[in-house]
């Protein structure tokens, strides 16, 4: 029996001389800011993002002229997180950024976390004080490692800069297989500077991480029973099989299956939106088709994808006659939410290869189940409910119209970048979306501002990975929009012609529509005035008199914050300059170019799923709940979309009655934060 | 399945698990920090090394509903520091846990409290003129029928370690596991 040895597990730094025991310490000398360096080129990293500062300067030393990576500079270091967000999205390699301790590390905590929750591949390096003043409060320090453990797929902390090479290989594995994360490297200043020999390949000690990618058959044989005998089957796509890049094994399971297609969020445009088989999005604002197939489904077969809330709505009336086959890699996925009849752990796309070829041996004996009177069903709905929208009453655009005109107008590469908010959900409905891994948006934690840093990763990684063939453009929100406006210098500073629409309603309109129909039309703290149609730009002369009536200016002026930052400004009122301004936005290669589209707000985004209701009271349009018997309970009470109606008098009955409450609704204080 | 969490609820079975664990640096707050995001109130959590130096284990005990119990051990299993976790079952394991009790015990009722010390066949470590610390081992219910009767003579303090488990047998838990020859982050 061993005698018991210093317990480690409690303290953030490892006993003295606990180290270097069996490492191999041949090599190359050099410091650790050089090794961790040279470990980013050895693992074939092309394009960094960052920000330096004070306990990150020996890393920063050590990038030079010709380093193997390109270094994209952002302005804040939430924005560095999203950029490599984006960059790995739209180019399926793990994003990396590199930003300093303290404040630096806390603000690119948001990136981190909106990774973690879009299983998006990132490792983020952040400096840390020296290993002999952690725990001091020494200036700029932070607990990184606590503040990151609770919203990253895995965080580490370098001490010793022999460390450098294994933990960063480690580090960029773990990122990008299983379930893709974000994984934190905090690495101390005096790691940094000290000595270490450095080898390639490290040996990588990982004894608790061993991803699942293979299923195993008898859960296959399951599955292929259940497609064999069912007849109102549906695929529920989601944004794990854009990581998996299971487009093709998606499709192919539809064309052998004849079973309808919905897509998440993050998951558009994995099959191509003109496939008569794909049946939109699901979810709160998802079509009713996708909708109205998953509630009366028989077979539900979900391939990865985590039943978010935003999908199911109330759980226990979501697709109530299904049974589940739920394939994810990760295996606390499966059963979380939704009990799963036949769990498949496994990589998506392996597991659909595999499975592919043993529904088409079950065919071949025993036919196909007849699905004619599924597709009778689900073409009633294609056709009786597309998606519309209300023209604006005002004489202003239509976000919807000019939303669908930049999809019309655009190459067919474009990688589609978007914020969080109203813009976003329509974005997702009205573009045409033909190829996987081109549509970027933040799902799970619907981050605002997260589009122009995440366009500006597309951007370098369309120049990396495609010769800058794939244009990029970004739908963004006034509102979203103003919380990374800074990062307009990057994009020019790098000479990205990126294409901005700002879809301008001047106020936070998904949190305004939820107070037009949920909270009685109180319009508490959603207006920006930086959009309204009757009022002018401030003066740009120099001039102290007070301003009379602030209220009659639009602040900011996006036009001229474009041209602030060496940007083409434009804008568009009507649906002529709304149509030109999108020609010249696509004719430019050099720089970007932002377009400010005044557009209605009063526009509200529907089909709609009231949060904690059941998908079964998807509303089409206001009076109309089709899979409630196509007319709704309630039909004159709500008069929640046209608040042009609903005068102070009448204000306070006008939504009361067919809306659930939101304000009571217990499952749906997360939604509250959407904007 | 809406109603899954949170985890612990009043009246949820009583679960005893094993977590082997890297011993390294942080690895506690990062099982504890799982616990309390996912909303799991536990009983006792008690980490030691172990018969290996590259392995502590964590014996966590908790009353919980048998499907969030079965997610956290997922969830926890997701951790990359965490090498294996077994749910122990009392028909199979042997559960003991410490505790150190002081009750106030004067010449009119010291005997009395010796009574029960003998009944228990637990110890006195500690005699005052004005109190008698009490040391006992033992499974939960034992030392819960021993707090029960002292709770009638004041209990001035109190401290228990938590509870350790093993299964019963010739085997180890830490048999086939990998461990780490890493120790130092």
């Amino acid at each position: 029996m061993a005698l018991p040895t210093p317990l480690q597990a409690f303290s953030a730094l490892p006993k003295e001389g606990a180290q270097h025991e069996k490492q191999n310490v041949s090599g190359e000398q050099m410091t650790g800011a050089q090794a961790l360096v040279r470990s980013l080129e050895d693992l074939g990293v092309t394009d960094v993002f960052g920000i330096p500062g004070g306990a990150i300067l020996p890393v920063y030393d050590a990038i030079k002229d010709d380093t193997k990576f390109r270094f994209v500079l952002t302005r804040h270091e939430q924005a560095a997180g999203h950029a490599a967000e984006g960059y790995a999205v739209s180019t399926g390699k793990v994003g990396v950024a590199i930003v300093t301790s303290g404040p630096g590390a806390t603000n690119i905590v948001t990136a981190i976390a909106d990774a973690q929750m879009d299983s998006i591949p990132m490792v983020v390096v952040t400096g840390q004080v020296g290993a002999g003043a952690i725990g001091t409060d020494a200036f700029q320090e932070a607990d990184t490692l606590g503040i990151t453990y609770p919203v990253a797929k895995h965080s580490f902390l370098i001490t010793d800069a022999q460390d450098v090479p294994r933990v960063m290989a480690e580090a960029y594995y773990i990122a990008g297989s299983g379930r893709p994360g974000p994984v934190v490297v905090d690495f101390t200043k005096s790691a940094q500077n000290s000595p270490m020999y450095y080898s390639w390949p490290p040996e990588k000690i990982l004894p608790g991480y061993n991803p699942v990618e293979k299923a195993h058959g008898r859960v296959l044989t399951e599955a292929t029973e259940l497609f064999q005998t069912s007849h109102r089957p549906v695929l529920y796509v989601g944004g794990g099989a854009q990581r998996a890049d299971a487009g093709k094994q998606v499709e192919r399971l539809a064309r052998l299956t004849n079973a309808p297609i919905v897509t998440t969020l993050t998951a558009r445009g994995i099959v191509p939106e003109s496939d008569p088989q794909v049946l939109g999005m699901p979810g709160m604002h998802g079509t009713v088709p996708a909708v109205g197939a998953i509630q009366q489904s028989d077979l539900l077969v979900a391939i990865g994808t985590r039943f978010s809330d935003r999908v199911t709505g109330r759980l226990d009336s979501f697709a109530p006659t299904a049974k589940v086959i739920h394939i994810d890699i990760d295996p606390a996925e499966i059963s979380k939410n939704r009990k799963a009849d036949v769990p498949i752990v496994g990589d998506v796309a392996k597991v659909l290869d595999d499975l592919i070829p043993k529904i088409e041996a079950a065919q071949a004996e025993n036919g196909k189940p007849d699905l004619h009177a599924w597709w009778d069903q689900i073409n009633d709905w294609v056709k009786k409910y597309p998606l519309s929208y209300d023209e604006p009453t005002d004489g202003s655009l239509a976000p919807q119209w000019v939303i669908q005109e930049l999809s019309k107008q655009a190459d067919p590469q474009t990688i589609w970048v978007a914020g969080v908010g109203q813009h976003q959900m329509w974005a997702s409905q009205y573009i045409d979306f033909e190829n996987p891994h081109s549509w970027i948006s933040s799902g799970g934690a619907g981050t605002m501002g997260f589009g122009l840093p995440a366009a500006i990763g597309a951007q370098v990684g369309s120049e990396r990975s495609f010769g800058g063939k794939k244009p990029v453009w970004l739908i963004d929100g006034d509102g979203s929009f103003q919380m990374t406006s800074q990062e307009l210098a990057t994009a020019f500073q790098e000479s990205m012609p990126l294409k901005i629409a700002i879809i301008n309603n001047s106020v936070y309109g998904m949190v305004r529509q939820w107070q037009t129909l949920f909270y009685k039309n109180h319009y508490s703290q959603t207006s920006l005035h930086d959009g309204e149609l009757s009022v002018g730009s401030l003066p740009t002369e120099v001039d102290t008199a007070p301003i009379p009536d602030k209220q009659n200016y639009d602040v900011p002026d996006f036009v001229i914050l474009a041209q602030a930052y060496g940007c083409i400004g434009l804008r568009a009122t009507t649906t002529k300059e709304a149509l030109e301004a999108i020609k010249i936005a696509n004719s430019v290669t050099d720089r970007p170019v932002l377009i400010d589209f005044r557009v209605w707000k009063d526009a509200m985004v529907f089909p709609m799923i009231p949060a904690g209701s059941s998908n079964d009271s998807i509303i089409y349009k206001p009076g109309v709940e089709p899979l409630n018997g196509g007319e709704p309970s309630g039909v004159g009470t709500f008069s929640g979309t046209s608040p042009q109606a609903a005068t102070p008098a009448d204000a306070g009955s006008a939504t009361a009655g067919t809306w659930p409450d939101a304000t009571t609704g217990a499952s749906d204080s997360a939604a509250q934060e959407e904007k | 399945m809406a109603t899954n969490y949170p985890a612990s609820r009043p009246g949820s079975g009583k679960h005893t698990l094993s977590v082997l664990v890297e011993n390294r640096p942080g690895v506690l707050a990062r099982i504890s920090g799982l616990f309390a995001r996912r909303a799991f109130n536990i009983n006792s959590l008690s980490v030691s090394p172990t018969e290996r130096p590259d392995i502590s284990r964590i014996t966590v005990t908790a009353e919980v509903e048998q499907i969030p119990l079965e997610q956290i051990i997922k969830q926890l299993n997701k951790l990359l520091h965490v090498l294996k976790i077994v749910e122990l079952d009392s028909s199979t394991s042997v559960e003991r846990e410490l505790v150190l009790i002081k009750v106030a015990a004067n010449e009119h009722n010291r005997s009395d409290v010796l009574e029960i010390v003998k009944l228990f066949r637990v110890r006195v470590v500690d005699v005052h003129p004005e109190s008698l610390t009490i040391e006992a081992t033992g499974a939960e219910g034992k030392l819960d029928a021993l707090l029960g009767l002292l709770e009638h003579y004041t209990i001035i303090e109190l401290v228990r370690s938590g509870a350790v488990a093993v299964m019963r047998g010739p085997k180890a838990l830490s048999e086939k596991v990998v461990g780490s020859e890493v120790t130092g982050r």
